[in-house]
């Protein structure tokens, strides 16, 4: 098996997700770059400058100039990271769905302290919910009357998805926030209870993966993980076959 | 004002005293046990982080079954110490150490001032406070223990949460208006009491500092007190501010009126919450402004744009609060608008840090404890900046947002950040406070240790962030992708075991020098500001002549003078 994790960045299985590592190499080589000469000068001054017999203190201040400039570099430093790296990563991230008939549509209701997960069925509807259907066996409160719901297939922390197609997620939270974060994939998202928020994301590695719950949600916040697999089409296409309808 | 505080009995005097100096002796001792205390609710917190599930030797048999059965920590307990040790540190352990104590001591002193313009004022903020820290110690004790949501608090979960969260909330209502009356003090008292001479451009930067902090304090903890009524309401009164309708909790409908939203909490929460890690950064720089001039022996370098920069940071603090809340599902207008701004507060930031950095050029530095602890400020504070850019952009925090990366970036800033200066302060004030001087000795052996042990603490949190590690979590080898970074959860606990251990010497250092350092007159350190110009420590009304102000507050090895300090009170050129 691959090596996915270590004590950097998680496998980038997502296609567009190398952007943000990108960003995060780039803003850790600045940093250094910083600090080390940071910490450089202050080395040097403090041997320099330290108290000895002979030597006093210069009351006048030398001028520096080059503080300025670093200030100015930095300032700059900070626009270009703004207007050529964020704002176009955020508004992928968020205000350039892919289309819906392209793309899977799933959506995930949070609970505490698992992921349901609700794929619409071959009807690519997903069918009515109701807060006071909800039941054992009926985690997200399905409604057996509807039509769209018939074919619907749920499951509880199993996600899937097909490699090398766009993915939307709708999510939401039945009881408190949580956060569906899939660090393969550079997603995170909080879920708010009361509203359904939608992430989109492109597999472009196969594998099995993990759900994390990135906000505090409670006892077992430690252990809200979920699965997620990415599969080819037809592996994807014969395990959604094999689920079991509501 | 009167003068004969001796005729006062001893309960008057030491205890219900309105003499700014016992009470800033007050809110520092009470400050620093509840440091200890949540230092030490990390310390069980990183056992059960590098051994997961494992009884914890000795110490764990003497919580009973109820928290530590087998002296295993629950997940419950777990959960109430992380939130307490959030709680203890920020609004009962830094903010009263850096405001309460420092700001209530030496303001009134730095300014020449007999008191604080408000003494009786002041004695109820140090007890509102106290009667907050009781209750808030008092909650652990529940049947279901203490507060458990976080020490963020986010509704609905805090909203449904047991009964030790009611008593988190009425205890930071306590504490909030204990800061509220403490900042309408200061402000008062920096702006009446100054001494004859005494000009804004001639305050020493800590008096800036907390000039400003009490600002923040004033302007952004209304919103929070409103922010913890409305959360008490839902809670007790059946309201539902923070609840959206159709919440379905362990299977069961919850019956609340409904049409809440939870982000509610977060804005107002975080519009104080932003303003606050300037709280608990300000005093600190205030702290190691003066401690570096006095110990350079000569002015700081940039000491107006320095008061610029951190009026500017003051105004800024409070249009940033929303970079918290990048994943909350905001709209890319409003986040860029919070990332412009957090970028724009990062350049005050580094003009401080630049300046104070810069101040070392040309001085004669002292290499006392402390001075260590000023200087180490610098690098320790400049990671946790730095490692805040990476957070403050939505893209990359959508990698680190609720990682550990975000623990390590704020500890860098509270921890070896304030807490270091905090320390210094100590050690340079101590002889003012009693009259005796700290261990030198004891006192670089405490920095050292400290100083390699909390960067062993934090600075693998680093690391573990990247992987995508959570925070929070009560057994963090449940994920895979968190299973690698464990090594790395044993060397940190074991840091911070021995970070304890490094605070064994201060303890000492600090009762023992009160009975037997070395006695000092009334400038030690031969350094210029007010607060050295009368005795260790100073009588019941502070001066015994008033004071007058002739000159800035660092004219430190003044060209064609004998000595190389030239005092703020003395007269001539």
């Amino acid at each position: 098996m691959e090596k996915y994790y270590g004590w950097g960045l998680p496998f980038n299985a997502s296609v567009g997700g190398e952007k943000i590592d990108q960003l995060i190499y780039i803003f850790h080589g600045f940093m250094a770059v910083l600090f080390v000469g940071w910490f450089i000068f202050l080395i040097i001054v403090l041997f320099r400058f330290r108290a000895r017999p002979g030597h006093k203190a210069n009351y006048h201040l030398k001028h520096f100039k080059a503080p300025s400039y670093i200030e100015v570099a930095v300032a700059l430093f900070e626009v270009v990271l703004l207007v050529g790296f964020a704002f176009p990563i955020m508004h992928q991230y968020r205000n350039v769905p892919p289309a819906r008939n392209e793309s899977v549509e799933i959506r995930v209701v949070a609970e505490q302290f698992a992921w349901n997960i609700h794929y619409p069925g071959p009807d690519g509807l997903f069918g009515k919910t109701d807060v006071n259907l909800v039941k054992v066996g009926n985690a997200i409160g399905l409604d057996p009357t509807d039509p769209a719901a018939l074919d619907d297939i749920t499951t509880i922390n199993q996600l899937h998805v097909p490699v090398n197609k766009p993915v939307i997620v709708r999510l939401s939270s039945k009881d408190v926030i949580h956060s569906f974060s899939l660090p393969v994939m550079r997603v995170k998202q909080d879920t708010i209870p009361g509203q359904e928020i939608p992430v989109w994301f492109t597999a472009g590695k196969t594998g099995k993966f993990e759900i994390a719950c990135a906000q505090f949600c409670g006892l077992a916040h430690y252990r809200m993980r979920g699965f997620f697999t990415v599969e080819e089409q037809t592996e994807f296409d014969t395990w959604l076959a094999k689920q079991v309808k509501p | 004002m009167s003068h004969d505080e001796h005729k006062l009995p001893f309960w008057r005097k030491y205890i219900f005293s309105i003499d700014h100096k016992v009470i800033g002796i007050q809110y520092g001792i009470t400050a620093l046990l509840f440091l200890l205390l949540g230092f030490c609710l990390m310390l069980m917190m990183r056992w059960q982080l590098a051994f997961p599930a494992k009884p914890m030797p000795w110490i764990g048999g003497f919580f009973g079954d109820a928290l530590m059965p087998g002296g295993i920590m629950l997940p419950e307990f777990y959960n109430q110490l992380g939130t307490m040790h959030g709680t203890i540190m920020i609004f009962l352990g830094v903010v009263p150490l850096g405001v309460g104590a420092f700001g209530n001591y030496f303001v009134p002193l730095q300014i020449g001032a007999p008191d604080m313009a408000f003494p009786k004022l002041n004695m109820m903020s140090y007890w509102v406070y106290f009667v907050g820290g009781v209750i808030m110690l008092a909650s652990f004790f529940l049947p279901q223990g203490a507060a458990q949501s976080g020490w963020t608090a986010y509704p609905p979960l805090s909203d449904i949460a047991p009964a030790g969260q009611t008593w988190w909330l009425f205890g930071m209502v306590f504490l909030i208006t204990s800061s509220l009356l403490g900042s309408v003090n200061f402000l008062v008292t920096i702006i009446q009491l100054r001494a004859d001479g005494l000009s804004f451009f001639r305050l020493p930067f800590f008096v800036w500092a907390q000039f400003v902090t009490s600002f923040l304090l004033l302007l952004a903890f209304p919103p929070l007190e409103a922010a913890g009524v409305l959360q008490l309401m839902d809670r007790l009164a059946g309201t539902s501010f923070f609840l959206p309708s159709g919440l379905v909790v362990s299977g069961e409908i919850l019956q609340v009126s409904g049409g809440g939203n939870p982000l509610l909490w977060q804005h107002l929460f975080w519009f104080l919450a932003h303003p606050e890690v300037y709280v608990l950064i300000l005093p600190a720089m205030g702290i190691v402004a003066e401690i570096m001039a006095c110990n350079t022996r000569k002015p700081i370098y940039g000491y107006k744009s320095m008061v610029y920069s951190v009026i500017f940071l003051g105004f800024m603090s409070f249009i940033v609060w929303a970079h918290h809340m990048y994943l909350v599902g905001m709209s890319t207008e409003m986040s860029a608008f919070f990332q412009v701004t957090t970028m724009i507060i990062s350049i005050p930031s580094v003009i401080i840090l630049t300046s104070l950095m810069l101040s070392l050029w040309g001085g004669s530095i002292r290499f006392n404890t402390p001075m260590l602890f000023a200087i180490a400020f610098l690098p320790m504070f400049g990671i946790g900046g730095l490692t805040g850019l990476p957070l403050g952009l939505a893209a990359s925090d959508i990698h680190l947002h609720d990682t550990y990366y975000v623990i390590g970036h704020f500890h860098y800033v509270v921890a070896p950040g304030t807490i270091f200066a905090l320390f210094a302060g100590i050690y340079y004030w101590f002889p003012k406070m009693t009259g005796r001087k700290m261990s030198e000795i004891l006192g670089k052996i405490h920095f050292w240790f400290s100083f390699i042990f909390i960067n062993g603490v934090f600075m693998p949190m680093f690391s573990m962030g990247l992987a995508g590690v959570s925070r929070r979590l009560w057994d963090p080898t449940q994920y895979a992708h968190a299973q690698p970074t464990q090594p790395l959860n044993v060397f940190i606990s074991i840091s911070a075991w021995c970070l304890a251990l490094s605070q064994i010497p201060f303890i000492i250092n600090f009762f023992g020098s009160i009975f037997w350092g070395e006695k000092v007159d009334t400038n030690p350190w031969q350094a210029t500001t007010l607060e050295w110009a009368t005795p260790s420590p100073p009588p019941h009304g502070n001066f015994e002549t008033v004071p007058t102000v002739y000159r800035g507050p660092y004219e430190y090895s003044v060209p064609g003078r004998e000595k190389d300090f030239h005092p703020q009170h003395e007269s001539g050129s």
